[in-house]
């Protein structure tokens, strides 16, 4: 394995709301993913976690530092990276088809109309959409959409897929099938895997690291988790494993007690 | 079940109620008139003499007989290929400028005043401006509806396009779509209840301008045939006219409620 995406000494300043000044969201932040692993920031909301993800996607600039992916600089939007975002960003005048189609058509400009149609199917049947390529997401439930979110994203093969949160606005019984799926189409297409989330339990289940962000201002990575739970994993068997509740507790244990630094 | 009942109802309600307001419309209407003398209209016309000369303008809507009488669909027809023009140029410019102006919002707020002072306007105002620069009548009722139809749908498009949610550009960033794939993929059809909204109110703006315009330099459409009318003094045909505009512009602003309904969208 080799470092893939190598993010260096980041830091992140929004104007301070007073209006004098600037405020540190996040600083001097560094760390490396390597291809082909599942990679988390757990962290309280409002810590900035999104705002690196998006710096990582090249939604937003950073105010110092770089980010590199596979030797080359980030500064705007590729599609060597694709979001899948918290709150879906469907197209909602699009079907669900229309949809994937955009995202396919767009990673491959070459392909003709059968290649791009075996495309779009590929995806529709990876995520369970099948029968539902007609509809328009308004139609469809929380975990449905993020379903054609999730579609969307792998069907550009991304070099990082950028998960935001992605489960977060998806009823608990739902999330816990689409996180499965996630598992399972992980597995098989071995993608570098960056997420954010607030979510403990959906962090240990996914990933191959945790990375520990305290909250803001000037927030920080402060510990990495490696999560050696083996493979392939179920939300029902992986509490059973004696290291489960270990770094439940552990992680818990960051976000309550140590998460918030000195200043108040 | 009690639903569908309950809608059945409203509906039959509805029907009883606007034949209630058409009965009394004719009704005032048929009090308020004088009868006929002679042939010659004395007073206002009364609806059975109304429907008498609709029938024969409708049942022989395209006869040419020299430049003062021409049949009311030749009418009609001059009056919308006007607007047809007018209105079309207008809406491309519109939309354009509508979607430069709302994807920079400096700009917007910079350009902003200057819309809100022409957009009052009424468009007949430039007419002597336009009769003047360009000397030609048929040009100057053009740029009139296009000045009538310009603000509206600029407006409505700016604001539309300033409002369009952030992230299906973000969307359109990430997959690196093309500027025109962007334009016809994610921001007219984000945009377009909006836009459509700014269109509609625009056809009803140009076939209110076509008309007054029409009447002031008119040669032919239907604003001149109400003004050559009044010159004949033949009130009947006046009227008929005026419910000829009414019902073209209803079935103008018919077409844009059916085209709402196919670019309306809910997230």
């Amino acid at each position: 394995m080799r470092t893939f995406l190598e993010v260096s000494k980041v830091s992140k300043y929004f104007p301070d709301p007073s209006g004098k000044g600037l405020q540190c969201i996040f600083k001097d932040i560094s760390f490396q993913i390597d291809e082909g692993t599942f990679v988390t920031v757990v962290g309280h909301s409002g810590c900035g976690k999104s705002t690196l993800l998006n710096i990582i996607a090249g939604l937003e600039r950073s105010s110092e530092g770089g980010v590199i992916l596979d030797g080359k600089e980030i500064d705007a939007p590729g599609i060597d990276r694709m979001v899948v975002f918290q709150n879906f960003a469907l197209m909602p005048w699009l079907s669900v088809y229309d949809n994937i189609r955009v995202a396919v058509k767009a990673a491959h400009p070459r392909w003709n109309k059968t290649e791009i149609q075996a495309g779009i199917a590929k995806y529709v049947d990876m995520v369970g959409l099948t029968g539902a390529e007609s509809k328009r997401p308004a139609m469809l439930s929380g975990g449905m959409r993020q379903r054609v979110g999730l579609a969307r994203a792998f069907s550009v093969e991304p070099k990082v897929l950028l998960l935001d949160e992605p489960f977060a606005q998806i009823d608990a019984l739902t999330r816990g099938v689409i996180q499965e799926e996630l598992v399972r189409i992980w597995m098989r297409t071995q993608n570098t895997v960056f997420m954010v989330t607030h979510d403990v339990d959906e962090a240990i289940l996914l990933s191959d690291k945790i990375m520990l962000m305290t909250r803001g201002p000037e927030a920080e990575i402060v510990e990495v988790v490696d999560i050696t739970i083996p493979r392939p994993r179920a939300r029902t068997t992986i509490i059973e494993h004696p290291l489960y509740y270990k770094i439940r507790n552990h992680i818990i244990h960051f976000l309550v007690e140590r998460s918030t630094k000195g200043h108040a | 079940m009690n639903g569908l009942v309950t809608a059945k109802n409203d509906r039959t309600r509805v029907a009883i109620l606007s034949s209630a307001i058409l009965l009394l419309a004719l009704f005032v209407w048929q009090m308020s008139s004088t009868p006929s003398v002679g042939g010659r209209t004395q007073g206002l016309p009364g609806p059975a003499a109304v429907a008498k000369v609709s029938w024969e303008m409708l049942s022989e809507p395209f006869y040419d007989r020299g430049p003062n009488d021409k049949g009311i669909g030749f009418q009609v027809l001059s009056s919308l290929g006007r607007v047809a023009i007018g209105y079309g140029a207008a809406s491309i410019v519109a939309i354009f400028g509508g979607v430069v102006l709302g994807l920079n919002p400096i700009l917007l707020k910079a350009a902003n005043p200057y819309i809100q002072i022409l957009k009052p306007i009424s468009p007949l105002a430039w007419m002597p401006l336009f009769l003047y620069t360009i000397r030609d009548a048929t040009g100057a009722m053009i740029l009139v509806i296009f000045m009538s139809t310009l603000w509206p749908t600029l407006a409505n498009t700016a604001f539309g396009v300033s409002a369009i949610k952030r992230d299906y550009l973000q969307v359109a960033s990430l997959l690196q779509l093309s500027w025109w794939r962007r334009f016809f993929r994610v921001i007219l059809p984000a945009a377009a209840p909006a836009i459509v909204a700014g269109l509609r109110i625009s056809i009803g703006s140009a076939w209110v301008a076509v008309v007054a315009a029409e009447m002031l330099v008119g040669g032919t459409g239907i604003g001149y045939f109400v003004w050559n009318e009044w010159n004949n003094l033949s009130l009947t045909r006046v009227i008929f006219a005026i419910l000829v505009i009414g019902t073209v512009g209803l079935i103008l602003d018919l077409g844009f409620t059916r085209l709402a309904k196919a670019v309306a969208y809910s997230e």
